[in-house]
């Protein structure tokens, strides 16, 4: 039987470039006992495992299996999933579904990566088809920077706009002992980072970060006797369209747009900006700060410059994004999504210590990935 | 649309990528153990009381990460045992025919996979005694191949 | 008992290379066909699960291959998730998205090339990088070390295994999707070429590609559709160690959990005496026996004399497997919810030449994910 869910647990390792002295099993480990320890849990009380990362920047095959040992799902209901940059979201939308289907009770969700142990680049390039799309147009950057050149070109906007959204982040993650990133950038010191690929610069997108991120989803029932405020899972919405890196609109993010509008549509939301009280971001660089809050009806294309330097979005604003750093501090690239999810559950369950957004009715978790494939989760302090 | 072609062209592609594991610090505990001292550790759950070869850090059944080191013996029971005859350069380590076996150390509750050697696959028998050899001390380099093979114990079988 | 139905499939033949279709054209081709045989159009899909594996596809976001062509970006995109893992894997999260309330209609494909890449190099990549990968291993020495273990346990012989190939490999002669069909005697497969012993060239699954689709439905949807539908009476996973010195491997206590827990959710007491056909997941011949006992259906070390005297049988009490299973076609992913499909279509009575005699009311259709069958789903079909 259907039933209504709420997240009860999560739990993060301290992020960080490198994670030498723990293998990916170990890691995992770190992050599982963590979430359990959080919402007063022992492993016996899991009724089922969600896990997921990208296969290639590990070169694990069959991670499910693998990580038994470091996940606790041990002679447990276990099942992996993976969607790109969008595994993450695509893990607690699956962790969602397996309590809100009535089969499982208390389900444990991972999401992981230990990027630190292969070229980044070199494990992305072979998502894009292998006759035509690997030997040119392949990786994380061509295409986001393919993306702002065209946003610049279509509406105007300045380097320096972006270098903001970077400055933002930056000065939230200097809140979150967890982050990667800790440390508050200026302007200048974007503008004046290496060039990568115009128009991003260094400081303009996100680290490689080895860490993992486990959140626990609950059935109404469940979720009431183990918690006294879960954050309730009120929506999902996914957009998966394209093939081709040639087939996305690089004006637009059509996936966002639509996600969006589905969930807008089904939760009565006509003002985002107000009704929502914070946003954790899949920003995997400063000029989706832009263009993607513009895909979510925050304000007119064109128009998001405006709400980024009036502080709209900086923690004390009307909609604060990414309390938490965000994806510019923060990137292990399977948890990241996960990691979203799980801050923005933080945020209504009012324990986002040193972060915290007051008063969170509402919060929405996004993630990306793939070929401009967009998810998202609205998380509310009352069930839906 | 007819999508009949005169011919099919097939793609040669191959994903070749380094890759940095890391063992992490019990790992590398039990590694340099081996390189070092050609000595094999265990690690007991304080919760469940199992001893597990590979070591683990935290125990793989309650997740406890109470978990301290066992010296183990290097001989034991075999459990089981294979005899790869196909050919895959590309992966073995050395030309077929050669044996995996599996074998649980004496006062350990799991068993090591690894080869057998010093033995002919038809005198192989479950349940046998087995020994480790190793590496001469200046060949290892902390790689669990540092343990050569497991052989029936007292020597050569054959 | 579910809610939740089968109302439509297909599967492509199984075949060693399909140079004629890349993955999206052989996902093309099985969704078109499950959607006519489900009587639907890709707009009364609400949500797709396509389900792949990087390493086998040479292809990290694999599910990126797949995404037009199963119809998830159809009119501006639809719900979508990726499972990589077997495709009962995809079947059971396919059916959780349509229980929770969010969807009424699951589209959900698999496909597997295994002629495209190195089966060797790609199973050598599910162990253990530390301890067990530098050894070498991979899916066939590691079944072997499980089939020795099992039969040094139980007392079985090789002979024993050998009559499991003899049997699906001549069943397989009445499926046109299989790949390997053959009449194959005892002496030809214990002559056979040794691989990794006591497993030999005929104790072994063959690498194939192919691809299948399964449209679940919602029985709000599902009882107004004209195909009979069949009904998920029972599901459910479990894992249990990685390591294979972990486990006693002649013995499959994540199999048994997942048994258990379907047959209850199916209401099953007796499963011999209430299912009528089998599908499970021979990769190995040993596996038929091993799999067949921790079901519940014979005791332990049993399953090989049932084989022996028929009883599993094409015209048996029970027939496993009479599609020919997985040693008759192995492309990976898919052959799990090959066997759901081949179960589904015997409940329906449209499996053709292999349509086992007398009805078949209940059926089990069983998959794995890991190393020697490390982690297990079962799923319980029925009219």
């Amino acid at each position: 039987m259907a039933q209504r869910v709420g997240i009860i647990g999560f739990g993060q390792t301290y992020h960080r470039s490198h994670r030498d002295d723990v293998n990916g099993v170990e890691l995992i480990n770190e992050a599982v006992r963590a979430a359990l320890e959080d919402a007063g849990l022992t492993i016996d009380d899991i009724d089922a495992v969600v896990i997921g990362n990208m296969d290639h920047f590990e070169a694990v095959n069959y991670v499910d299996t693998w990580s038994v040992d470091g996940s606790g799902a041990w002679m447990k209901p276990l099942i992996k999933l993976t969607t790109g940059g969008t595994t993450g979201s695509t893990l607690g939308i699956a962790g969602y579904h397996h309590a809100a289907s009535g089969l499982f009770d208390v389900v444990l969700v991972i999401g992981w990566e230990k990027n630190s142990e292969s070229d980044t680049t070199g494990a992305i390039i072979t998502c894009s088809d292998p006759i035509f799309d690997r030997f040119s147009f392949s990786g994380a950057l061509p295409g986001l920077a393919v993306e702002a050149s065209a946003y610049i070109k279509r509406y105007g906007i300045k380097e320096e706009d972006a270098a903001r959204v970077a400055v933002r982040d930056r000065a939230h993650g200097a809140n979150n002992p967890y982050a990667q990133l800790q440390t508050p950038v200026t302007i200048e010191e974007v503008m004046q980072s290496p060039m990568l690929s115009w128009p991003i610069k260094l400081l303009d997108i996100c680290p490689r970060s080895d860490g993992a991120a486990a959140v626990i989803f609950a059935g109404e029932r469940k979720a009431r006797q183990l918690c006294s405020q879960p954050a309730w899972v009120h929506y999902t919405a996914v957009r998966h369209s394209h093939t081709y890196f040639g087939d996305v609109d690089y004006t637009r993010l059509h996936t966002l747009e639509a996600a969006v509008q589905e969930l807008y549509h089904h939760m009565g939301i006509k003002e985002p900006l107000k009704e929502l009280d914070v946003v954790e971001l899949y920003q995997p660089y400063s000029f989706a700060g832009l263009k993607w809050i513009e895909a979510m009806g925050l304000c007119k294309p064109g128009e998001s410059p405006r709400l980024i330097w009036d502080g709209v979005t900086d923690m004390g604003g009307e909609l604060p994004f990414n309390p938490s750093g965000g994806v510019i501090c923060t990137n292990c690239i399977g948890a990241t999504g996960l990691l979203r999810i799980g801050e923005a559950a933080l945020q209504v369950m009012d324990r986002a210590i040193g972060r915290q957004v007051p008063d969170v009715n509402l919060a929405l978790a996004t993630g990306f990935g793939g070929a401009y494939w967009s998810d998202l989760m609205l998380l509310g302090k009352k069930p839906w | 649309m007819s999508r009949s072609a005169e011919e099919n062209i097939i793609f040669d592609g191959r994903i070749r990528m380094p890759y940095k594991w890391a063992a992490g610090e019990t790992s590398s505990y039990f590694l340099t153990q081996l390189r070092d001292h050609a000595k094999l550790w265990g690690t007991r759950c304080s919760v469940c009381q199992v001893i597990f070869i590979p070591p683990r850090k935290n125990c793989p059944r309650c997740v406890t990460a109470d978990t301290t080191w066992v010296e183990l013996p290097s001989r034991g029971v075999l459990q089981t045992f294979a005899v790869i005859y196909f050919s895959e350069p590309l992966l073995q380590p050395s030309e077929p025919p050669y044996i995996y076996g599996i074998v649980k150390l004496d006062g350990a509750d799991t068993g090591l996979t690894h080869f057998l050697g010093e033995v002919a696959p038809g005198e192989l028998r479950s349940g046998m005694r087995m020994e480790a050899v190793f590496k001469n001390k200046e060949d290892r380099s902390g790689l669990i191949t540092d343990l050569l093979y497991f052989r029936p114990e007292g020597g050569s079988a054959s | 008992m579910t809610d939740i139905a089968i109302v439509g499939m297909a599967q492509t033949p199984y075949r060693r290379r399909r140079d004629d279709a890349n993955f999206a054209e052989l996902i093309y081709g099985v969704t078109c066909e499950a959607l006519d045989d489900a009587g639907l159009e890709i707009g009364d899909i609400d949500n797709f699960i396509t389900v792949s594996n990087d390493f086998w596809d040479g292809r990290t976001i694999s599910s990126m291959a797949v995404q037009d062509a199963c119809g998830s970006s159809f009119d501006g995109g639809r719900n979508v998730s990726t499972v990589e893992g077997d495709g009962t894997f995809g079947l059971l999260y396919g059916m959780m998205r349509i229980l929770s309330g969010a969807y009424q209609t699951t589209l959900v494909v698999v496909h597997c090339k295994g002629s495209e890449g190195n089966m060797r190099l790609i199973t050598n990549g599910m162990f253990d990088y530390i301890y067990t990968r530098p050894l070498g291993i991979e899916a066939t020495g590691a079944a072997a070390l499980q089939a020795r273990r099992y039969m040094d346990k139980y007392k079985l012989t090789e002979e024993d295994f050998a009559h499991v190939s003899i049997k699906n490999r001549g069943n397989a002669l009445r499926n046109p999707n299989a790949q390997l069909a053959e009449t194959l005697s005892l002496d030809q497969v214990m002559a056979s070429k040794p691989i990794a012993s006591p497993l030999k060239l005929h104790d072994i699954s063959p690498i194939s590609d192919g691809a299948a689709a399964v449209v679940l439905a919602h029985r709000n949807v599902a009882n107004k559709l004209g195909r009979k539908p069949v009904w998920v009476k029972g599901i459910a996973h479990c894992s249990e160690a990685h390591f294979l010195g972990d486990r006693d491997l002649a013995e499959a206590p994540a199999l048994r959990d997942a048994a258990f827990r379907a047959y209850q959710m199916a209401g099953i007491e007796d499963p011999f005496a209430e299912i009528d056909l089998v599908e499970l997941y021979d990769a190995y011949s040993y596996m038929e026996p091993l799999w067949f006992e921790e079901l519940g259906f014979c005791p332990k070390g049993k399953g090989a004399e049932l084989i022996r005297l028929g009883a599993t049988a094409f015209d048996g009490p029970l027939p496993v497997n009479p599609s020919g299973g997985v040693l008759s076609a192995h492309a990976v992913l898919v052959a799990g919810l090959a066997r759901v499909i081949e179960a589904s279509l015997q409940i329906r009575g449209e499996a053709g030449e292999r349509q086992v005699e007398g009805p078949v009311e209940l059926a089990l259709a069983h998959g794995i994910n890991g190393p020697c069958g490390q982690s297990h789903c079962v799923v319980i079909l029925g009219e």
